[in-house]
C-alpha cells in the first residue's frame, strides 16, 4: 500500500473535498500531472479539464475550469475558480461553462485571445470527455 | 392634550411599527446566519491564495519583469476607490460609516493634487456620494439582482475593474467594505488591490517548481487574486449589513416598546381624570338639587 497524501479541493465558495488520496491526477496547463507522496513541491496553474483523486472510497472526479495546484510531499491543495464533481456535471453545467468562455473570447483583448480561445478548447474537449 | 382616540390611534400604530422591526430582526439574523457561513467557507480559499501569492511576490517582486498588476505602473496619479455597500437602508450606520471612510479618503487624495476616479457597488453608497463626489463617479454596479453573493458576482467587478487597469484608466485601485467583527461592531476598512499589497515575507514558497513558470503562474494568479479580494469584501459586507440591521431593528424594536409604555400611561391617565371629572360634575350637580 502506497503511502497517502492529504488532498484538499477548495473553490471560492466552498471546500469541496478534503481527504487522504494515494495519487491525485491533475489537469495542468502545460499537461496532466499524478502527484502521489513524497512529489517535489510543485505549484502549477490548471486548465479545465477533469480532476482524479484515488481515495479511501475509489476513484473521486471533479471537473475544475481553472485555478491552481499546490503540491507538495505529503499533501496536495486545488485551488479551483469552479469545480463540480462528475456526477454533477450534466449537459447544462457544461453549457454553461462553454457560454462563458465563448463569451470570454469575444471580448479578451487581442494578447489574451489565444489564451481564452485555449480554455474554450479545453471546454469543448471536456464536454466530449463527459459524453454528453 | 391629545384626546383618548387619538392617544387610542398612537398606540396601535406604534404596536404595528414594533411588529415590523421584530420581523425585520429576525429576518436579519437569519441572513446573518447563512452570510457568516458563507464567509466561513470562503476563507480556506483566500488564505491559500493569498499564501501562495505572497511567495510568489517575494521571489518575483523585486524583478524587472514583474507583471503591472503587482509592481504598479509607476505611478499613482490616478486613484480608483471602489465603495461597497448595501442595496438597502434600515441597517444603522452602516452604509454611512463605509461612506464616510471613503469620502476621507477621497478628500485626501483630491488635497494631494490625484485624480480620483470611483466605482460605486451598491445602491446606497451612490446615493450618498452623489451630491458631493458625483463628478467622479465611472462606473455603478448594482446588486439589487443578486440573490446570492456568488462567486461570479466577484467576478463580474473584478473584470471590470482589471478591464480599466489595462486601458491605463487608472493606477490605484482600493476597495471599501465593512469587515464583520460581531453583530454591534463592523469596522469599515480600506484595502489596496490593485497594485497588489502583501503583508510579511514568504519564503518558504521558494522550494516550489512552477509550472509553466514563476511569471506565468503568477500572471495567472494576480487577476484571480483581485476577484477573490473582492468576493472576500463582498462576504464580509454581507455579514456586516445583516449584522448592522439587526442591531439597529432590535434597538428600534426596544424604542417602540419603550413609547407604547409611555403612551399606555398617557391613556390610562387621561382615561381615569376623564371618569374622575364626569364623576365630579354628577356629585356637584347632585348638591345644587
Amino acid at each position: 500500500m502506497a503511502g497517502t497524501l492529504q488532498f484538499d479541493l477548495v473553490s471560492p465558495e466552498r471546500r469541496l473535498a478534503s481527504f487522504a488520496a494515494t495519487e491525485v491526477q491533475v489537469p495542468g496547463t502545460d499537461g496532466d500531472m499524478t502527484a502521489m507522496e513524497g512529489h517535489a513541491p510543485t505549484i502549477t496553474t490548471l486548465r479545465p479539464g477533469i480532476l482524479r483523486a484515488q481515495g479511501p472510497s475509489g476513484v473521486q472526479a471533479y471537473a475544475v475550469t481553472g485555478g491552481f495546484a499546490e503540491i507538495n510531499a505529503t499533501s496536495i491543495s486545488v485551488l479551483a475558480e469552479k469545480a463540480v464533481a462528475v456526477e454533477e456535471l450534466t449537459g447544462t453545467v457544461l453549457d454553461e461553462f462553454i457560454a462563458e468562455a465563448r463569451e470570454l473570447v469575444s471580448v479578451a483583448l487581442p494578447e489574451d485571445k489565444d489564451m481564452a480561445e485555449r480554455t474554450l478548447n479545453d471546454m469543448l474537449a471536456l464536454r466530449a470527455s463527459a459524453g454528453h | 392634550m391629545p384626546s383618548l382616540k387619538d392617544l387610542k390611534n398612537r398606540i396601535g400604530s406604534v404596536k404595528n411599527t414594533r411588529k415590523i422591526t421584530k420581523a425585520m430582526q429576525m429576518v436579519a439574523a437569519a441572513k446573518l446566519r447563512r452570510a457568516q457561513e458563507a464567509a466561513e467557507a470562503a476563507r480556506p480559499f483566500a488564505e491559500r491564495m493569498t499564501a501562495v501569492m505572497t511567495g510568489l511576490a517575494g521571489s518575483v517582486g523585486s524583478s524587472e519583469s514583474a507583471p503591472r498588476l503587482l509592481a504598479g505602473t509607476g505611478s499613482d496619479k490616478v486613484q480608483l476607490l471602489v465603495v461597497m455597500t448595501a442595496e438597502r437602508g434600515l441597517c444603522g450606520g452602516f452604509n454611512s460609516s463605509i461612506v464616510r471612510l471613503a469620502r476621507a479618503h477621497a478628500a485626501k487624495l483630491l488635497a494631494e493634487g490625484k485624480t480620483v476616479k470611483i466605482l460605486t457597488v451598491g445602491k446606497k453608497g451612490r446615493e450618498q456620494l452623489r451630491r458631493d463626489l458625483g463628478q467622479h463617479f465611472i462606473g455603478h454596479v448594482d446588486l439589487s439582482e443578486v440573490k446570492r453573493m456568488g462567486y461570479p458576482v466577484a467576478q463580474g467587478i473584478a473584470r471590470d475593474v482589471l478591464d480599466r487597469f489595462d486601458k491605463g484608466e487608472f493606477d490605484v485601485a482600493t476597495i471599501f467594505f465593512a469587515r464583520f467583527q460581531s453583530v454591534i461592531s463592523q469596522i469599515p476598512t480600506a484595502q489596496q488591490v490593485i497594485p497588489a499589497v502583501f503583508e510579511g515575507e514568504g519564503e518558504v514558497n521558494s522550494l516550489y517548481d512552477y509550472e509553466p513558470s514563476e511569471e506565468g503562474v503568477l500572471a495567472d494568479l494576480l487577476p484571480r487574486g483581485v476577484a477573490t479580494q473582492i468576493f472576500t469584501a463582498l462576504l464580509e459586507n454581507g455579514a456586516s449589513e445583516q449584522g448592522a440591521r439587526m442591531s439597529a431593528m432590535d434597538n428600534a424594536t426596544r424604542n417602540a416598546g419603550d413609547m407604547i409604555n409611555r403612551l399606555t400611561i398617557q391613556y390610562n391617565r387621561s382615561r381615569q381624570a376623564a371618569i374622575t371629572k364626569e364623576l365630579i360634575e354628577i356629585i356637584s350637580g347632585a348638591e345644587a338639587l
